[in-house]
């Protein structure tokens, strides 16, 4: 202690802070608040601008793909004439399944100039050809598959939806203009004309369109025609797959890692492996799926069921990751009550813990399913991008159809010249965000109504 | 000179330091110090003491304003740090922590060197204009808190790797590098050995003859050997203040005197 | 019998060995099913479990390993000669599936019954035609030994059908009598339960060391397989990437780990300041309120797919940045950029960098705040020199986890980076990554057996590899640095 009775002991000479009052501010003290205000700023400014971007994010798809939901289409009547969709007059759909869309097509071009007729609509330099471009070429196919369900109709009028083509619809969305269509080979300024003419009298508007989350996917040449049906149903049958596969095996083996998995290397091996799949990039799961699923079992390309696979071996460390933790929730003195009235350690875990855990368990399931419905990269590799029109049969054996995904469908749509395909691809983007948003609600509603504490 | 200040010594400690009139604390809904009147002598050690819960910590607290980094805690009434309220809105509580300084309960030793633990303060208030004057304020400080000779090898090594008692010095060095003019002390002792403390209380009664030193305690003991006055808090109040002979010899409260005997603790 | 029936027939099995298993039990215990060693439900249960159980395992197996079985021996059936010119052994393969898909679906359709299919001759009649019927395009006609092949492609495989239905339900049936045998009074139905249960448990949790041996097993294999047709060396030296097919191609590595680079630190350097303060802030500064409200939405983009990220960069950032920044300055015409994609990428693993950073950061313990503000620091003094340097190991695990994200991302920079293996330090300027090349390498119609397609497996590897790398290093360190504060 002799240190502390030293000379220098005296009290030091204080240069910085003054022995004055406490109640004004010495400089260093307002320089150091006003560092102490920056700071916080830049904190303040780093959240506004991850939030604007989120919000950013949102709005730019909205605003590109709120459209996709809408349609410009012309209702008129449409006559179908017996001599040309049945030439032999007996109503036999095999029979008038001869005619094909090109026949349908001329008797929808018939019915445009008639209704132009009638309504007195003249477009100077305008042709009859022309005129009936824009009818979308999907609008007679149809009109073919409604004419031979019900053959009765050949001899009649019909008030007839017909879908305008893409570049029509464009003009009513703000995606083409006149002088656009100046420069474009496939529209011209008189179709426009003729449009605007037709939305006058009130036969063109854009209707609600139910089209694109039921129908496939459509030729680069009809945008207009492009839904999502067989991509929806492919998700739809891809979560299937996942959930009846990594449910049990990640809850099963969360349950040995957790409740009876001894401690030694292997355990340890196990548990370092989970973690690094969990952060292992997704397109190397599609490799994996490439290599074993189709090159090696042979399983086809384009399949659910491979997608299902794929994503199932990326959603199980999700799933295992959550059902640890709530398996770890539960509090030891449920397990030693159990084992206390005689049960077995299966017992215990079966009937009190699992129980107990589910809550955590559906939630993690859920976020992983949801994680699992956005995932794309690896489904580009095993084929999933291919063009696919029929549905998928349905399942067990539908899974081996060939079909689309949700967000496959997304990139697909983005590699298309048509720029009507970007709304497209954002109105995709929007169904999946409904999704997801739908299971995130019920993972957060699980989680509020079970939400237990010890 | 040391007799001269010897004397100066016994007139300061006449000496109000800080002044406290009627402090309330609550947190949250409970009422956690009530209605509690101290005056804190200038180059003393001024002890608390009481049992678990009582509030002396929290008191202690409020003397540099701790108490503003909990969001609950919500004080009343007036303290007076030579005569001028702490709690005034025209205060910045960090140019008052540079006057009061405060050692805690466990050693919290920065993730930092030694050198770079005990030169902090110096820095972040600016109190030296140059390395060599830095260099000066770290050795004056590890000194006078007695851990000169066991670190003055390794000052670049880091603070966490000292034992328990040498972190306390540490960070004893380290409030005292900010040359306070009140030392806080939240239990210094109670995660320390017995030779440790009584290092640290060694220090203390040193520290004395530059700084007003207030320190919370549990053991009796330390409040007798160390302190020249005593406060006894039970259950937020302040029962008993003055002469820590007086309080332990002839306390005139009975629950003093039931804590002093043992019967609550 | 279809797959689902056979499934159902399999479980019926068990269903009723459960019942069965259960009564026996009772009927053993002479009707005080208290002198039984277990509960009755555990001897149905044993029942259950040994009928179902094995046959499933046997579908599963059978299902894989069938196709492959099929496959070899109608492969052998397909002489060289049998494959023209500039064509592979997988495309005539590929044909023979095809063809015998259509006999299938003509078969189904009742356009053709099996006796026609049998004496049906692809030199005889005209196969491609009704084919075409049915939905099924062949490109040129068919050759005999492939419609051979096909048809035997198609026996095999129903002969191998019916063979797994015998097998599985006899295996089934095989299960349940013996289970059904064993149970008797002193029968310990309930250990032999668990341990049944047991050691699906422990199935289950090999399945992720099954995938971690597939992902290498599957890109190791291939990867030796491209490195004895291309160069190791060229492949990880060289700097041009030129893929032909046709053979000739330069497939160098190093201008797609350039890019893969470049976008990873634009990325960084987006997330890291944002993410790093936008944790402090939530932490150290901001109400209950804001953070209540704040932390999640930022979370919220961690939730959102990568394609959608994508999108935003094609349709949105891209065109930005090239009409305001690039083209005025003249550094650039291309939307899809090393900016564009980095920027986004940046925005999509903001909330990884601060949800971390936010865990670790409010690891360090309150005793070191308390420390530094006792000493009349102000808060951000006490974070930038007390906090930080402590969360500091911490942190550098989230931004290498963040980096590993940024590495393995796909479809971000599918959409946004461009498709041009290029070295070049413009920013604005279009280049591409490893991921980018994996998926252009691997879809579309692609010959398997050419270097052009197996250097995407060399990529692959090389991109877990280091993930991987990262992945172990960060998580180590993040370790490490809990166990400071525990």
């Amino acid at each position: 202690m002799t240190d502390a009775t030293a000379p220098a002991a005296a009290p030091a000479p204080r240069p910085g802070h003054t022995a004055g009052s406490l109640l004004t501010l010495d400089k260093r003290t307002r320089a150091r608040n006003a560092a102490e205000a920056r700071f916080r700023l830049y904190g303040a400014i780093a959240v506004g601008i991850a939030l604007v971007a989120l919000v950013w994010l949102l709005i730019s798809i909205m605003s590109g793909g709120l459209s996709a939901f809408r349609q410009t289409m012309i209702t008129m009547p449409v006559y179908l004439p017996a001599e040309e969709l049945d030439e032999a007059g007996n109503r036999n759909p095999a029979e008038m399944s001869r005619v094909t869309t090109l026949g349908y097509a001329r008797v929808l071009d018939q019915a445009l100039i008639a209704l132009m007729a009638e309504q007195g609509i003249a477009i100077e330099g305008l042709s009859e050809d022309d005129a009936s471009d824009i009818i979308s070429q999907e609008a007679a196919a149809q009109l073919r598959n409604r004419v031979l369900a019900n053959p009765d109709l050949v001899g009649t009028t019909v008030e007839s939806e017909v879908l305008t083509n893409g570049r029509i619809d464009g003009y009513f969305k703000g995606r083409v203009t006149m002088a656009s269509a100046e420069l474009d080979s496939n529209v011209t300024p008189e179709q426009l004309r003729l449009a605007d003419a037709l939305r006058a009298n009130g036969v063109l508007e854009k209707r609600i369109n139910w089209a694109f989350l039921t129908m496939p996917d459509a030729s680069d040449q009809r945008p207009e025609a492009a839904g999502l049906g067989v991509a929806i149903l492919g998700s739809l049958y891809m979560m299937l797959v996942v959930l009846v596969l990594s449910v049990p095996i990640g809850v099963a083996a969360s349950i040995y890692l957790e409740e009876f998995a001894p401690k030694n290397r292997f355990t340890d091996l196990i548990e370092v492996n989970i973690a690094n799949l969990a952060a292992v990039p997704s397109i190397v799961f599609g490799i994996l799926g490439l290599a074993i699923f189709i090159n090696f079992a042979g399983l086809p390309q384009s399949a659910p069921v491979v997608g299902g696979l794929v994503l199932t071996l990326m959603t199980i460390p999700t799933i295992i990751i959550a059902t640890r933790a709530a398996l770890k929730a539960v509090p030891p003195s449920i397990r030693d009550a159990a084992l206390g009235v005689g049960a077995s350690k299966m017992q215990s875990v079966f009937h009190h813990v699992l129980p107990l855990a589910m809550p955590g368990i559906l939630t993690g399931t859920i976020i992983g399913l949801a994680q699992a419905l956005g995932e794309t990269a690896p489904l580009l590799l095993i084929g999933m991008v291919a063009f696919v029109r029929n549905y998928p049969s349905a399942p067990p054996e539908g899974i081996f159809d060939p079909a689309s995904a949700l967000p496959v469908q997304v990139y697909n749509w983005t590699q298309r010249g048509d720029p009507a395909f970007v709304e497209r691809a954002s109105g995709a983007i929007i169904v999946l965000l409904v999704f997801l948003i739908l299971m995130n609600a019920v993972a957060i509603i699980l989680r509020r109504r079970f939400e237990r504490r010890w | 000179m040391n007799d001269m200040r010897l004397v100066e010594r016994d007139v300061d400690a006449t000496d109000i330091k800080i002044k406290a009139r009627n402090v309330q604390v609550y947190y949250g809904a409970s009422h956690a110090i009530k209605d509690v009147d101290v005056d804190i002598l200038d180059k003393t050690v001024t002890a608390f003491i009481g049992p678990s819960g009582c509030g002396k910590s929290t008191f202690l607290r409020c003397l540099n304003r701790m108490n503003d980094t909990i969001d609950i805690a919500r004080i009343e009434g007036q303290i007076l740090l030579d005569g001028e309220d702490i709690y005034d809105k025209r205060v910045d509580p960090v140019q008052l922590r540079a006057k009061v300084g405060m050692v805690f309960q466990k050693p919290n030793p920065f993730p930092k060197s030694i050198y770079d633990n005990v030169a902090y303060g110096p820095k972040i208030h600016g109190l030296t204009r140059s390395k060599a004057e830095l260099d000066e304020v770290v050795e004056k400080s590890l000194r006078r808190a007695a851990l000169w000779g066991e670190v003055k090898d390794r000052l670049d090594k880091p603070g966490t790797g000292l034992s328990g008692g040498q972190q306390q010095r540490l960070c004893i060095a380290r409030a005292v590098a900010t040359s306070p003019e009140v030392l806080l002390m939240d239990e210094p002792c109670s995660a320390l050995d017995p030779i440790a403390t009584a290092q640290v209380e060694e220090l203390i009664d040193e520290l004395k003859q530059n700084f007003s030193v207030v320190i919370v305690t549990h053991s009796m003991q330390q409040a007798a050997r160390v302190s020249q006055r005593t406060a006894f808090f039970h259950l937020g109040n302040l029962v008993e203040y003055g002469e820590t002979g007086q309080i332990f010899t002839n306390p005139s409260d009975p629950r003093t005197e039931s804590y002093i005997t043992g019967r609550i603790g | 019998m279809s797959l689902s029936l056979l499934l159902l027939v399999v479980l019926a099995i068990a269903a009723a060995g459960y019942v069965i298993g259960r009564r026996r039990a009772v009927s053993a215990s002479g009707g005080d099913t208290r002198v039984l060693h277990s509960r009755p439900g555990y001897a149905g249960m044993s029942v259950f479990l040994f009928s179902a159980v094995p046959a499933l395992l046997l579908i599963m197996v059978w299902l894989l390993a069938q196709p492959i079985i099929v496959d070899g021996r109608a492969s052998a059936l397909i002489t060289d000669n049998d494959i023209p010119d500039g064509s592979s052994r997988g495309l005539v393969m590929s044909d023979v599936r095809r063809v015998a898909d259509g006999l299938d679906l003509l078969v189904d359709s009742g356009q053709l019954d099996e006796d026609a299919v049998r004496t049906m001759r692809a030199d005889l009649s005209d196969v491609r035609g009704r084919m075409g019927n049915v939905g099924v395009a062949l490109g040129s006609s068919i050759r005999p030994s492939v419609f051979e092949a096909a048809k035997a492609y198609r026996s095999m495989n129903s002969v191998g059908r019916i063979g797994m239905s015998i097998v599985a339900i006899a295996v089934a049936g095989a299960g349940f009598a013996f289970a059904l045998r064993r149970i008797e009074r002193e029968f310990r139905a309930r250990n032999v339960v668990e341990h049944f249960v047991k050691a699906l448990l422990i199935l289950c949790s090999l399945v992720a060391v099954l995938t971690t041996f597939g992902i290498i097993g599957s890109l190791v294999f291939e990867t030796i397989h491209f490195f004895q047709m291309y160069p190791a060396t060229e492949f990880f030296f060289g700097t041009v990437w030129s893929p032909r097919f046709g053979g000739g191609s330069d497939l160098g590595i190093l201008p797609l780990v350039w890019g893969t680079f470049y976008i990873s630190i634009v990325a960084l350097l987006v997330a890291v300041p944002i993410g790093l303060l936008a944790a402090i802030y939530l932490s150290e500064y901001a109400t209950k309120r804001v953070r209540a409200f704040a932390k999640p939405l930022i979370e919220v983009l961690a939730g959102i797919p990568t394609i959608v990220y994508g999108l935003f960069a094609l349709i949105t950032v891209g065109p930005l940045l090239r009409d305001y920044f690039a083209q005025p300055l003249g550094i650039g015409n291309s939307s899809s950029s090393v900016m564009t994609a980095g920027i986004v990428m940046g925005i999509m693993i903001i909330p990884f960098v601060s949800s971390l950073s936010d865990d670790i950061i409010n690891a360090v313990p309150q005793s070191l705040r308390d420390g530094s503000l006792g000493l009349g620091a102000t808060r951000s003094e006490t974070i930038r020199q007390v906090v930080l340097p402590a969360a500091l190991p911490g942190v550098v695990g989230a931004i290498l986890l963040a980096a590993s994200r940024a590495i393995g991302e796909t479809m971000i920079v599918v959409l946004g980076a461009g498709a041009a293996a290029k070295l070049s330090l413009n920013p604005f300027e279009a280049m591409t990554t490893v991921t980018v090349k994996i998926v252009s390498q691997l879809t579309g119609d692609t010959e398997f057996a050419s270097p052009e397609t197996l250097v995407a497996f060399a990529l692959g590897l090389t991109l877990f590899t280091v993930t991987l790398a990262l992945n172990i290093l960060a998580l180590y360190i993040v370790r490490k640095y809990r166990e400071q504060y525990e």
